[in-house]
Parts: C-alpha cells; structure tokens; sequence
C-alpha cells in the first residue's frame, strides 16, 4: 500500500497520520499542498488534522481549491481510496467529495477529548474489520465538528448505509451523532475523530488501528 | 468597482453563535431580541467596470470559494 499523506499551512497532524500508515505497513509520501500531482501509485490519500491557512474564511475552504486537493480529486474519481481527519473531513466536505459540513460546535466550545464511537457500518474497508456497532475509544480535538445535511442528504446517507460511524455519546450536536462518512463508492471516509491518536498502548487506546489495518488489507488483498 | 457580499447561514440551519449573542444580549438586559443570525462581511475591490459582468464574477466567486451553498446563502452589492 502506498500512502500520501498531504501537508497545508497549518496542518498538525500530519506526521501522527504519516506514522499510522507506516506502523500499518504502508509505504508513504509526504506531499505539499502546492504540488499539483500525487505521486505515481498511490492508492490512498491521508487528509491530516489541524487548522489549514488558519481556519480563515470556513475550516478547510481554501485548502480544498488548493493545486493538490484537484489531484486528490482526480484520485477520488478514479475510485482512489482517500481517509479525511478532522480538518480533513472539513477539506472533503468542501470539495465536494463527501455531502454535507461542519458547523461550529452546537456547545460553541472546541473539544478536546476521549470519546465513545459506534460503527455505523461494517461495509467498507476503513470499517470492515470492526463488527457491526462495536465502540471505540478515540479521542475528538475540534471546533466545528457539528455535521449538518439537508434532510434528503442524511435520509440518503442513511438509506445508503453511508453513514460509518457515530458518536455514543452527545458531542457536538451532530446531525443523527454522525461522526463519520463514506462516498457513494465508499472509498472516501471523512471522520471528526482521530483514529491515528489511538493507534498505539501508549495513546491509551489502541481502537483507531483497525481503520489503517483495513484498508491495508483491502488494497493487499486487490 | 467595489463589490459587498453578505454570507450568511442558510433559513433554517441552526446558528449557534447567533443564538449565544441572542442569550448574552438578554443577559445584559436587552430584551425582546426575537432572533440574532451572525453572518459575513466581505468586500471586494475589482478591476471590472461593467455592473453585470463584475455581478457574474463575484457570483462566481460565491460559489466556488466565498460561501458554501450548503449551510450559506449570499447576497452581492456592487457600488
């Protein structure tokens, strides 16, 4: 598996993102937001966490009309495998390649803590080796986390079994608790949480790993 | 020409910052404020001249950058 992990102007996440790919067994290049293509063979894109050019205007909407994000389009349309955490979640919903977006906090306040998911869907391979409605332990650190949709949206979100997981527990006022979902050919996964902050004994929960574990095998397997 | 767009939240998308002026305003004792929306400013200085042209770039503007049309709505002056 070949991975790129992307950097913007305020990225913070990116090297935790980069790590989890590797322990995953990937192999991984680290791309700049100016750069205008992926490199040749990969098969899945990481959209790391943090505050990409400072949050201005809308979180993650001048890192989405940036040169590389039209390369991870193309990759999308491809049926290229792309994972979006937390302000990468932000960055896909404004490009368009996932529904929706977030909103400010429904609390106004940023949250920065372990909490409670369950796996909404077992049918895709960030997901597939989780059992259906098993919960995680994996920590939030967001401001605007707070995911809306039109009602058709999240009816077909639902409907489709798009929605890959929620929140247990009240976080921040999410639409149905979804704290993550899939593209229509389910290949894109964008999630508030960050699974790669639970990935190792030490983080205090190792209930992320199966997410860069599964898409390993998923792309070992093909 | 100098163009002024307003963004703001969609009718019917819940504004939280809206609602926590509505309830700080009420604290300090302004009463009867029925509703507070918060939105953007953002002005623009172009080079176009002609009305209608600059109106149809910064709509443009709108929508690819400026506003997401999935929480926002926007409105374009121009003067």
């Amino acid at each position: 598996m070949h991975a790129a992990v992307i950097t913007f102007p305020g990225s913070n996440c990116d090297r935790d993102l980069a790590v989890a790919f590797e322990q995953a067994g990937a192999r991984v290049s680290r791309v700049w937001h100016k750069d205008t293509e992926l490199p040749r063979g990969v098969d899945v894109v990481g959209i790391p966490g943090g505050f990409s050019f400072g949050d201005y205007l809308r979180c993650g909407a001048i890192a989405a009309n940036s040169p590389i994000c039209r390369a991870v389009v193309a990759h999308a349309g491809r049926g290229g495998y792309v994972l979006g955490i937390c302000n990468g979640f932000q960055v896909l919903t404004e490009t368009r390649l996932l529904p929706g977006a977030l909103m400010r906090n429904v609390g106004l306040k940023f949250i920065c803590r372990t909490v409670t998911l369950s796996v909404t869907t077992t049918d895709s391979a960030f997901t597939g080796g989780y059992s259906a409605g098993q919960l995680l332990r994996v920590p939030v650190a967001h401001h605007d986390g707070n995911y809306t949709a039109s009602a058709d949206e999240l009816a077909q979100l639902r409907d489709a079994d798009r929605i890959a997981l929620t929140y247990a527990e009240a976080v921040n006022g999410s639409a149905m608790e979804i704290a993550g979902v899939l593209s229509e050919n389910r290949r894109v996964l964008g999630m508030m949480p960050h699974p790669e902050r639970a990935f190792e004994p030490a983080h205090g929960s190792t209930d992320g790993r199966q997410i860069f574990a599964g898409l390993m095998e998923a792309l070992t397997a093909a | 020409m100098k163009a002024r767009v307003h963004v703001m939240l969609k009718n019917g998308v819940l504004d939280p910052q809206g609602e926590a002026v509505r309830h700080a305003l009420a604290t300090l004792g302004f009463n009867g404020v029925n509703g507070v929306r918060q939105g953007k400013v953002i002005e623009l200085d172009l080079d176009e001249t002609d009305p209608e042209a600059a109106r149809a770039q910064v709509s443009r503007m709108c929508e690819t950058l400026l506003a997401n049309t999935v929480i926002e709505s926007y409105t374009v002056e121009l003067d």
